[in-house]
């Protein structure tokens, strides 16, 4: 549903392209993440496909049309976008900011949508957070605002869901429950594209992982192809250790200490 | 409901503006006076000077309450205000130019204000984004301070050689007055805020999405740096109007926002439609105390603002630290 063809990407004043050369989809009906360092280009992807940082060449595509000839608002209505971060300066009551996901679908003279939407309530509904809908967005936890992000998304009706590292701040049971969200989505039949750190979380979720090194594509495939040592140290610049999650039998990375490793300087 | 009883008390406070000043004037007499009926000389006093001089308030009321309340949804800002942000200084800078150069009239005084008032938020967050960036409130409003000190020095080159009574005439202005209006300057700004006005209540469902930030607005589908120039010109525009009508009034842009807000509205359509409504109330309000005050003497209506908006923009200013 998804594409990146060939994408470079080029910061003004950079010597090095922010992302190079990267190719992959993200299909319907499956999780599609990608990892890599801090500075490998995940989030540039995002501002890409954002249409706020230019292609310096290749294409990003919404079921195999260029992005560069789609209307704005049409991929709104298909691609939903939840960025990194995001903070209210006007706190909204949280069914308005959720009504704000339909935006897209909006004209400049629409009455805006009513509390009662299917299309918001519905929202709420496949983000779990239904009887958050009448709080003021400055009174929710840090998980209750991603699932109201995640419930705008939503709201804009598309088939694909685009998260930027969307558990950062949570603790283990949000940041689980939020991949199960994902899980449903996925098999709900969205294109999920996720931006994410936790490798391991990741890996039982997933069915697709590009690892991104250095704003290209070092590794990419099923979380078995992707999640080896050898790769991942080197990737990483860390020793690490790669066993198997002993509930699922998915991969699981164990990050070592780092003590007289090739990397470490020694003092005597 | 709640906007017909706002509505109520900006309609009470405008006829306590014609009928108030330096001969009081009955409720009645005042309505028997606009239908041009009863004593000749209070016939007078009402057409030719109270009205217009209500009508002129109630529009830059208006004009400035829509556009604070524009500006501070697409910067994200609640500090965002004409005056503050220097639009103001630099409309003043364009309308006194105009003046110099003998310009009055509905056309080329109002448009130069506003080729002063666009090149000054150019200025202005143009130096917020070299001096880290338009994200912190505060940096923007120093650049904006900046910019208003800059142009109050041009005036003041500008003025240099100017004869005394140009000067004295060009001071009370910048100072803020509507003390002499006229029925066709009131009939231009009218025109210039309906049309600002209509054009920001049709971009104002964009201004909601502005206000989450500009990778949630790409997400939305706005093209987040086209729709706030437009946002930031159609301001612009009605600051510059304002200014060219009746001079530098602080503080209106920031108050009048937060008021409609602590109504309980949220959506721009109903925020600047309500600013509109508070922001005239508002103004007329600090006109009646201008003139009312120190009699005979009169206030300067941008020292009442300022005297008002001041404490205000204090609170608010804590509440952001």
């Amino acid at each position: 549903m998804i594409g990146f063809e060939g994408a470079i990407i080029r910061y003004a004043r950079a010597a090095v392209a922010a992302v190079d050369d990267v190719s992959f989809s993200a299909p319907r009906g499956a999780i599609t993440a990608v990892v890599g360092p801090n500075g490998s280009g995940k989030s540039t992807l995002v501002r890409a496909l954002l249409q706020l940082t230019p292609l310096a060449s290749g294409s990003i595509t919404i079921d195999g049309t260029s992005l560069a000839q789609l209307d704005r608002r049409a991929v709104a209505r298909r691609v939903a976008v939840v960025s990194q971060r995001e903070s209210l300066v006007f706190p909204l009551p949280v069914w308005e900011y959720v009504a704000l996901g339909r935006h897209p679908h909006e004209g400049p003279w629409a009455a805006a949508p009513a509390r009662s939407d299917v299309a918001i309530t519905g929202a709420l509904d496949r983000a779990g957070i239904l009887s958050l809908g009448d709080r003021s967005t400055d009174e929710l936890s840090g998980g209750e605002w991603q699932r109201v992000r995640i419930a705008r998304a939503l709201a804009q009706g598309g088939e694909a869901l685009v998260l930027d590292e969307p558990t950062t701040f949570l603790d283990i049971a949000h940041e689980m429950s939020m991949f199960e969200l994902f899980a449903r989505l996925a098999r709900d039949g969205m294109a999920v594209l996720l931006v994410s750190h936790q490798l391991n979380l990741v890996a039982r979720f997933a069915d697709t992982i590009v690892l991104l090194h250095r704003g290209r594509v070092a590794a990419s495939g099923t979380p078995a192809d992707v999640m080896r040592a050898s790769v991942l140290e080197e990737v990483y610049e860390w020793p690490l250790l790669i066993t198997r999650d002993p509930a699922v039998g998915a991969p699981a990375l164990l990050p070592l200490r780092n003590r007289g490793s090739r990397s470490s300087s020694q003092s005597p | 409901m709640l906007w017909l009883g706002v509505a109520l008390v900006v309609l009470v406070l405008a006829i306590a503006a014609v009928a108030y000043g330096a001969v009081p004037i009955g409720a009645h007499a005042v309505l028997d006076a606009i239908a041009g009926r009863g004593d000749p000389v209070t016939v007078s006093i009402v057409r030719t000077l109270r009205l217009p001089r209500a009508a002129l308030a109630l529009l830059v009321g208006a004009g400035l309450g829509m556009a604070g309340a524009a500006l501070q949804g697409a910067l994200r800002n609640a500090l965002a205000e004409p005056y503050l942000l220097g639009v103001s200084g630099g409309a003043a800078v364009g309308a006194v130019t105009a003046v110099a150069f003998g310009a009055s009239g509905p056309f080329i005084l109002p448009l130069a204000s506003f080729a002063g008032a666009a090149l000054a938020i150019a200025v202005a967050l143009l130096v917020a984004r070299a001096s880290g960036g338009r994200a912190d409130p505060r940096v923007l409003l120093m650049a904006g301070v900046i910019v208003g000190a800059f142009a109050n020095a041009a005036i003041m080159v500008l003025l240099s050689n100017a004869p005394p009574n140009e000067v004295r005439n060009a001071l009370w202005w910048m100072m803020g007055s509507v003390s002499d209006a006229a029925w066709l300057t009131v009939s231009w700004l009218a025109a210039y805020v309906a049309l600002g006005g209509a054009l920001l209540l049709w971009l104002s469902r964009d201004i909601d999405i502005l206000s989450l930030g500009e990778e949630s607005a790409a997400a939305l589908g706005v093209d987040a740096a086209r729709s706030s120039r437009s946002i930031f010109l159609i301001a612009a525009l009605l600051s510059a109007a304002t200014v060219a009508a009746a001079g530098l009034v602080g503080f209106v842009g920031v108050v009048v926002p937060h008021l409609v807000r602590s109504l309980g509205v949220r959506r721009h359509r109903e925020l600047i439609a309500g600013a509109a409504l508070v922001g005239a109330g508002l103004v007329v309000a600090a006109d009646l105390v201008a003139r009312l005050a120190t009699p005979p003497a009169e206030l300067p209506l941008g020292a009442v603002t300022a005297l008002l908006g001041v404490p205000f923009f204090l609170v608010q200013l804590r509440r952001l630290s």
